[in-house]
């Protein structure tokens, strides 16, 4: 049974028709990434999956339960953390509120700070920064901070927004190793990403959406080869 | 202050008339200190009561951008529920400036929390029918609502006691704690102080410290951010409005002990000077809701005093005008406390 699966989900922003129908699946332990060009609806499935826009149709079935309809605040309980598009951090809170506050519905003091002090070994730099304001953060420390956040919570399944947005080439690979080391720990990944070289690089299998739909699943070693990827998304002709 | 070093003319005629104003007011204080003092003291206990009021304006816009307008006649309530209380129920005989000591105390206390309970739930349900459905709507929608809601609240109080202004019980001694009158500061002044501060050490602390403050600094910031960590943002919500109309319950009740009467229509007056204290200290910020409070408590007092009773109002609301001149977000305002958690 897939630890994640989406069957025909239609989502709106008033009348704007956004998701059209998008099914996908995510197994225990892959990590699953989402191309598609800007606007395609990416970072509205995720929104919808998560409950932050709930879908007017179809099902969401996470660990065998159907989850559409449940709150956003609940899904965090059920497993499902995000690191959302434009990181979303408390900015006028320090580094070491914001991961408290991703661990908000938990009350293991103990696991806490177990959790803490991996989200620190994965992101020396948030130690470093831990009582400085998140909003004075660089991007990339921003972005660090977003992810560590999600990590908080001890997740099963990871939904991450586009976390090599404004990263430097060199902050890119090391999100990404970083990314497939969370993943080796044991969470799964559900990653959309605009930079689909390097997401296809590490992802298992992948999907292509296309204004609301998606258009193509293959693994991702597959994708990469596909004429009409390489040319829309590899930017290569 | 970088916004000196951009002044125009008006910043400047700002500073010196404020300037003007303090001088005048040192030269008083020199002639007379005892008076001075007195005058200070008044000024402080008002300001207490306006600060309390301040806070329920900051909190509420701090979290959902809104000036709950129905917040000043909430107020109003609390006093009637206080009055209700403490001279008009049948349960037990009222209480009059006779009783006991002891049984005022407790009746003090009783109305106070009453009040405070009663105000908080108000608070809630008029943002949850009110409010609430208008989340998405555009600003001015919900601002009209919420004047609705003030109409409301007043049409209750009017019906409740009547357009006259209804006295309160003489609980709390006028003496003066002083010997001699150099100094004025009376029990009634000293209560209103005693009343306020665990009232504000108390909020201080929890937006602080507490799991439940720490979901509101994060609900003020980002909603949709602080509903993935599994906040629950309307329950938030909610707590910002019981904690402000907890806070505007006993601010009515104070009100009344300390003035004698209450009145339908209290409730748009003393919230003016609150709004305006919250403005002033920069809405949204906490500490700068208090410090708005206490100032145009002690400027009131001392343009009574100094000025004359009627030019009060226009001495406050031109002090108003004088400081947004050079701080448009209010002395405190460029960042807020319920965001930032500072206090
Ligand atoms: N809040 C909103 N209100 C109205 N329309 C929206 C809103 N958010 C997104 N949309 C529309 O929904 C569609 C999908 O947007 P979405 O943000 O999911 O795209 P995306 O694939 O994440 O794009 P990008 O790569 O630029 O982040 C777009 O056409 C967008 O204009
Ligand atoms: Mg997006």
């Amino acid at each position: 049974m897939a630890l994640l699966e989406v069957e025909n989900m239609h989502s709106y922003y008033g009348n704007i028709h956004a998701l059209r129908g998008v099914s996908l699946t995510v197994e225990e332990g892959e990590v699953v990434t989402l191309i598609g060009s800007n606007g395609a609806g990416k970072t509205t499935t995720l929104r919808s999956i998560h409950g932050v826009l709930p879908p007017k149709e179809g099902k969401v079935i996470f660990d065998g339960k159907e989850i559409q309809g449940t709150p956003a605040h609940d899904m965090i309980s059920r497993g499902i953390a995000q690191s959302p598009e434009g990181r979303k951090i408390f900015s006028r809170m320090t580094v070491r509120e914001n991961l408290e506050m991703g661990a908000y519905h938990r009350s293991d003091r103990d696991g806490i700070r177990t959790d803490m002090d991996r989200v620190f070994e994965l992101f020396p730099r948030l130690q470093e920064r831990i009582k400085q304001e998140a909003g004075t953060m660089s991007g990339g420390e921003q972005q660090m901070l977003a992810i560590g956040r999600a990590l908080m919570s001890r997740p099963r399944l990871l939904l991450l927004d586009e976390p090599s947005m404004g990263l430097s080439p060199v902050l890119v690979e090391r999100i990404f190793d970083i990314i497939r080391e969370i993943n080796a720990q044991g969470t799964t990944i559900l990653l959309v990403e605009q930079n689909a070289n390097v997401a296809l690089e590490i992802a298992t299998r992948g999907y292509v959406l296309e204004t609301g739909a998606i258009v193509n699943s293959a693994p991702a070693a597959k994708l990469r080869e596909d004429p009409k990827v390489r040319e829309a998304y590899l930017g290569e002709i | 202050m970088d916004s000196i070093k951009g002044s125009s003319w008006q910043s400047r005629l700002a500073v010196v008339l404020i300037a003007i104003l303090l001088v005048a007011l040192l030269i008083q204080a020199v002639a007379n200190p005892g008076q001075f003092v007195s005058q200070l003291l008044i000024g402080i206990t008002n300001g207490a009561i306006i600060a309390l009021v301040a806070l329920g304006y900051t909190l509420v816009y701090g979290i959902i951008e809104l000036i709950n307008f129905a917040h000043g006649d909430n107020f109003m309530i609390g006093s009637f529920v206080g009055l209700t209380l403490l001279a008009g129920f049948g349960i037990f005989a009222p209480i009059s400036g006779d009783s006991g000591t002891f049984i005022k105390i407790l009746g003090v206390l009783l109305a106070l929390v009453v009040a405070m309970v009663v105000c908080g739930f108000v608070n809630v349900a008029i943002e949850r029918i009110a409010y609430k459905p208008l989340r998405n709507s555009p600003r001015l929608a919900v601002l009209i609502t919420a004047i609705g809601m003030s109409f409301i609240l007043q049409n209750i109080g009017l019906v409740w006691k009547g357009p006259a202004q209804v006295p309160f019980p003489e609980l709390i001694s006028s003496a003066n704690i002083f010997p001699g009158d150099a100094i004025i500061f009376r029990w009634k002044d000293l209560f209103v102080i005693a009343a306020t501060i665990p009232l504000l050490l108390g909020l201080s602390y929890f937006i602080k410290n507490t799991k439940q403050g720490k979901a509101m600094r994060a609900v003020a910031q980002d909603k949709e951010a602080a509903a993935m960590v599994g906040i629950n943002v309307n329950r938030t919500i909610s707590i910002t409005f019981l904690l402000g109309g907890i806070l505007a319950g006993a601010s009515g009740v104070m009100f009344g002990l300390f003035n004698g009467i209450t009145v339908f229509n209290v409730g748009f007056t003393q919230g003016l000077y609150a709004f305006t204290a919250a403005v002033l200290g920069g809405i949204g910020n906490l500490t700068g809701a208090v410090v708005g409070g206490f100032l145009i408590g002690i400027i009131g007092s001392m343009a009574d005093q100094y000025i004359g009773v009627r030019w009060t109002a226009i001495v406050i609301f031109g002090v108003l005008v004088l400081v947004l001149v050079f701080r448009p977000r209010g002395l405190l305002g460029d960042r807020s406390a319920v965001q930032g958690g500072g206090e």
